[in-house]
């Protein structure tokens, strides 16, 4: 399905950089000449409560804003999102579009077999990935979680490319940290620490390298096919 | 004595040129960026020639309390502390007004509220002092998410009232509102509002004037009243005060003087409608369905005339850019062909509705919904769908969040 409009819906717990992500894939998206449009929703800002962001993808300009209610993708960071209600929707997946995308980060399913019928009935598929074990073998923290969600929903639906990316990753987390250098006296630590980011950014980016091979790998192989693109041209 | 020479053309200790701020705003070259609402108003501010602002950090304007002081750390701004409440910002915003600066501050919600005391203050004092307001709730349950119910509490203070839709409405109209404020006839505090989060946190391309020009220093000469006299309206605190009303003078005063405020709020029209290009923005005003709206309500709005479109439905739009000075007039030419009226808004009393009843005829007209309040966002699609069913259309049933 090719659609002018991707809506991308992130379900995480505080902390786990839901928002950052959301973030990263609009100013990846923005670099490749496409449309975007991201914000976070959240509470009192907390560890481990609920915290959501939206990423709006097209071939227009976006003016909606604010909770995605009717999402095409749903990325969930964290099994308590499903496990224990850690989302501002139950079911987690409500308000799916038709013909959507679920990716939840889990390295054993967590649905039920009605949750997993009325997904089917909307024809929406499901991508289970191991994102925080993938995280902690490739960047060797979990603080990457977010990374390989990235990569997921790159990998499915291609709405940003690789270069786009990296490109963000760096202004988001590099940029400002060259900017501040000041005196000559500075110099010499600023340099150490930019040292270890540019290591981060290195590892950051490789996790989102490969959480992309595997999700493109299995929507290849289950013929899942959800793009950003104008329809009309397409048909 | 005022000042006779311009600083026009010259620079500041950062090096900024001092420009024409009709050149700035409308001829200078932009640079397309991708910024958060919070991270634009530092872009404002950095190009504003501000003198004091002064921060309480409260959620969602906290971001941009600090990220203006990262831009005082680099010089930009002339002093910058923090208040021990919101109630005190907005009193020593008043002081630093009194004493000649160009001030600037930001609120959010519940401080808004708190400070609710000194902004009928600050426009009797005719202090062109300009505040941020990123909408919050303010009731209790307790929200940190939009919701536009604290613009009611501000439209009768004698404050100007503007209420942007987007990061670019904001960049603009925080250097243009100061240009307004700080008119001689005008030289009334602003409260530019916008929907917390849906603009502070939300990243959206913003073209940004150039880094090296800024606006012309404020002239304190040029405001109508005396500077800190307690001898002249609206001081005149230590022989006689108006408060205790013992003369004639003193009881006439107040008369006068409460008419002067909103007299001055008249007064701006024209310099708003010279600046922010019109009170109002419109489009395809010749259908007959309407939607008028203000702050993020009109984006939800253009989404939702998309989807109508697609469906057949032909519907209008009208962005109120400013409350106050309030755009009767224009809203009234504006929906002259309309048969229905809808007017979205992010708060459960629906005030806006109710302005419009009160400016047309036939106000049975108005739609006054949908509403959302307590932080909760609008999606386009129920916008369509309450639209459709007033058409006696057919509608999708909508299983969304909470159903």
């Amino acid at each position: 399905m090719i659609k002018k409009r991707l809506n991308i819906r992130m379900s995480g717990l505080g902390g786990q950089g839901a928002v950052t992500a959301a973030h990263v894939m609009a100013m990846a998206a923005n670099r490749d000449g496409k449309f975007s449009i991201s914000n976070p929703f959240f509470g009192a800002e907390k560890r481990m409560a609920p915290a959501e962001s939206y990423c709006r993808i097209g071939i227009e300009r976006i003016y909606d804003r604010g909770e995605l209610v009717f999402p095409d993708v749903i990325e969930v960071f964290h099994p308590q999102v499903i496990t224990m209600g850690k989302s501002y929707t139950m079911p987690f997946y409500s308000g799916v579009k038709e013909g959507g995308v679920v990716i939840i980060n889990s390295a054993q399913p967590l649905l039920s077999e009605e949750d997993i019928n009325r997904l089917k009935d909307l024809n929406v598929a499901l991508f289970y990935i191991a994102g925080t074990e993938l995280a902690i073998e490739v960047a060797g923290t979990e603080l990457s979680t977010n990374m390989s969600m990235i990569g997921s929903v790159a990998g499915i639906t291609k709405c940003v490319s690789m270069e786009a990316l990296d490109g963000a990753l760096q202004e988001r987390f590099g940029k400002k940290f060259v900017a501040s250098g000041g005196t000559a006296s500075l110099d010499e630590a600023i340099k150490k620490k930019f040292a270890k980011k540019e290591m981060l950014l290195a590892k950051n980016l490789a996790t989102v390298k490969r959480a992309y091979e595997i999700a493109s790998e299995w929507a290849d192989k289950n013929k899942v096919e959800l793009r950003v693109g104008n329809p009309a041209v397409a048909a | 004595m005022a000042e006779i020479k311009s600083h026009i053309g010259t620079q500041n200790k950062k090096g900024q040129t001092y420009t024409d701020a009709w050149e700035m705003m409308h001829e200078a070259p932009r640079n397309p960026s991708f910024y958060t609402g919070s991270e634009v108003i530092k872009e404002a501010l950095r190009r504003a020639s501000c003198d004091v602002m002064i921060a309480y950090p409260i959620t969602p304007q906290s971001e941009a309390a600090a990220l203006i002081g990262e831009l005082f750390a680099e010089g930009y701004i002339g002093d910058y502390f923090r208040g021990e409440s919101e109630f005190a910002v907005m009193s020593q915003c008043a002081g630093a007004a009194f004493g000649g600066a160009r001030v600037f501050t930001t609120t959010a919600g519940p401080g808004t509220m708190r400070a609710m005391e000194n902004f009928p203050m600050w426009a009797g004092a005719r202090l062109p002092i300009q505040m941020i307001v990123t909408c919050r709730g303010i009731n209790s349950p307790l929200s940190i998410q939009p919701d536009t119910i604290e613009i009611s509490y501000l439209l009768n203070t004698g404050m100007l009232v503007w209420h942007a839709e987007t990061a670019q409405d904001f960049f603009d109209w925080i250097l243009k509102g100061f240009m307004v404020s700080e008119e001689p006839e005008v030289h009334l505090p602003l409260a530019l509002c916008c929907d917390g989060f849906f603009v502070t946190h939300t990243k959206d391309v913003v073209n940004l004037t150039p880094a090296d020009m800024c606006l012309p220093p404020y002239d304190p000469y040029r405001s109508p009243v005396p500077c800190m006299d307690m001898e002249c309206p609206p001081v005149r605190m230590m022989r006689d005060p108006f408060i205790m009303k013992s003369n004639y003078i003193s009881y006439a005063t107040h008369a006068s003087w409460q008419q002067e405020i909103w007299a001055a709020v008249e007064r701006s029209r024209k310099h708003t409608i010279k600046w922010i290009n019109g009170l109002i923005d419109t489009e395809n005003t010749d259908a007959e369905v309407v939607i008028v709206a203000s702050g993020t309500a009109v984006s939800q709005g253009r989404e939702a005339i998309r989807l109508l479109e697609d469906e057949g439905v032909r519907c209008g739009l009208v962005k109120v850019k400013s409350l106050r000075p309030w755009p009767g007039e224009e809203i009234r030419e504006a929906t002259k062909n309309a048969k229905h009226i809808f007017v979205p808004e992010f708060n459960v009393t629906g005030w806006l509705a109710k302005e419009i009843k009160a400016t047309i005829p036939n106000s049975e007209r108005v739609h006054a919904g949908p509403h959302v309040c307590g932080g909760m966002t609008m999606p386009p699609e129920i916008i369509a769908s309450e639209i459709k069913a007033a058409l006696g259309l057919r509608s999708e049933s909508l299983a969304g969040r909470g159903s």
